[in-house]
């Protein structure tokens, strides 16, 4: 039943902050640990105003800065009283300050429309509840490998910009090999402020 | 010895839960979130899910004393009973929510009643297993410490 665990200080991953939003205590109270299990920093909330109000989107100013508060993941319910995880998405992805952040929503129910609708929306990902362990652990895996290719967007970019203008095949990085690859090559072409489309993307229903 | 005897009655009822029904496979899910920082995790969980879920059968039974016909709403609140009962692995209890669910769908208030009382007796027996699981695996738990602790005991004089 116990199994060894990686210590996550150790194990040299890079801890996500992740803010999880849920009615209900117990499924918070479950996500909260597979997160910390995952090596993940997690905020979890009770409602998508309360999730909107951490990430400074109500209008109030939050009490901290945001930047101190880097959200690297919102995980939402999708069925919650007042505002559903379908209406905090759309707010979360209507705004140019968040719309960045992945976002993924989780549900108990299997629903085809509900599905579409959300990933249309665009949702990372749409988990069917209750969430393992795996899931979690995949998705980590998932934002970090795009938090890396961030940092090396910036890195590069930096360095483009250091150097003179001439592009030379050494400065040019090459990415793991990833289907949704778009790295600017081109000087003067900078990664645009558009967000990228999302693929629909389902996990099979084990 | 006592403490083998302890530990195969807690298998055995481990087993019974699952063979029985009671418990499906996201318990297991959750019995692997435990390590020796969180040994407990189950049990609190399963502790939370109790003091919280009262709630819902409390809304459920003012709901069907009061507004009866309010289908819409008591399939909001079986919805919110089931995630949760679902969340802890409680498979028959779950399906008895899912039952009380069709019959609102179909309008159908005596079936909503009957099984009603379905769902309270599963929840009312679910509880009473896990408690009589979780204590005799208490019990294990602090003969192995008494045990260790009488060993060191003997090597150390």
């Amino acid at each position: 039943m116990e199994e060894m665990r990686s210590d996550c200080s150790s194990s040299g991953v890079q801890e996500l902050h992740v803010l999880a939003v849920d009615d209900s205590l117990v499924d918070r109270k479950v996500i909260e640990r597979l997160l910390k299990i995952s090596c993940c920093k997690v905020t979890a909330v009770e409602s998508g105003r309360r999730a909107l109000q951490y990430l400074g989107l109500d209008g109030e100013r939050s009490s901290v800065g945001f930047d101190e508060l880097k959200v690297n993941l919102i995980m939402t319910d999708y069925s919650m009283p007042g505002m559903t995880g379908y209406e905090l998405l759309k707010k979360i992805k209507g705004s140019s300050k968040l719309r960045e952040i992945p976002v993924v929503v989780m549900s108990s129910e299997n629903v085809l429309a509900r599905i579409d609708r959300c990933l249309e929306e665009g949702a990372e990902e749409f988990l069917v509840k209750p969430v393992k362990l795996s899931d979690v652990e995949r998705l980590r895996d998932f934002i970090l490998k795009g938090e890396e290719k961030s940092e090396r967007e910036f890195s590069h970019k930096r360095k483009m910009s250091d150097d003179s203008c001439t592009l030379t095949p050494s400065s040019m990085a090459s990415s793991p090999s990833s289907s949704d690859s778009d790295l600017p090559l081109s000087p003067m072409s900078i990664v645009s402020d558009e967000p990228r489309p999302k693929r629909a993307r389902l996990l099979d229903d084990n | 010895m006592e403490g083998h005897q302890l530990q195969h009655q807690a298998a055995c009822m481990r087993k019974a839960l699952f063979d029985q029904g009671y418990l499906d496979d996201q318990f297991l899910q959750l019995e692997d979130l435990e390590d020796e920082a969180n040994p407990n995790f189950v049990e609190e969980v399963v502790k939370l899910y109790y003091s919280d879920s009262a709630r819902f059968i409390r809304n459920i039974e003012l709901t069907l004393d009061k507004n009866p016909f309010d289908f819409e709403k008591l399939d909001d609140i079986m919805h919110q009973f089931k995630g949760s009962s679902s969340s802890i692995g409680a498979k028959k209890l779950k399906t008895e929510c899912t039952q009380f669910q069709e019959y609102c769908k179909i309008g159908n208030f005596e079936g909503c009643m009957r099984t009603f009382q379905e769902v309270k007796q599963e929840h009312a027996v679910l509880k009473k297993k896990l408690e009589s699981y979780f204590q005799v695996f208490l019990l294990v738990h602090v003969y192995n410490c008494v045990y260790v602790c009488v060993d060191v005991h003997f090597v150390t004089n």
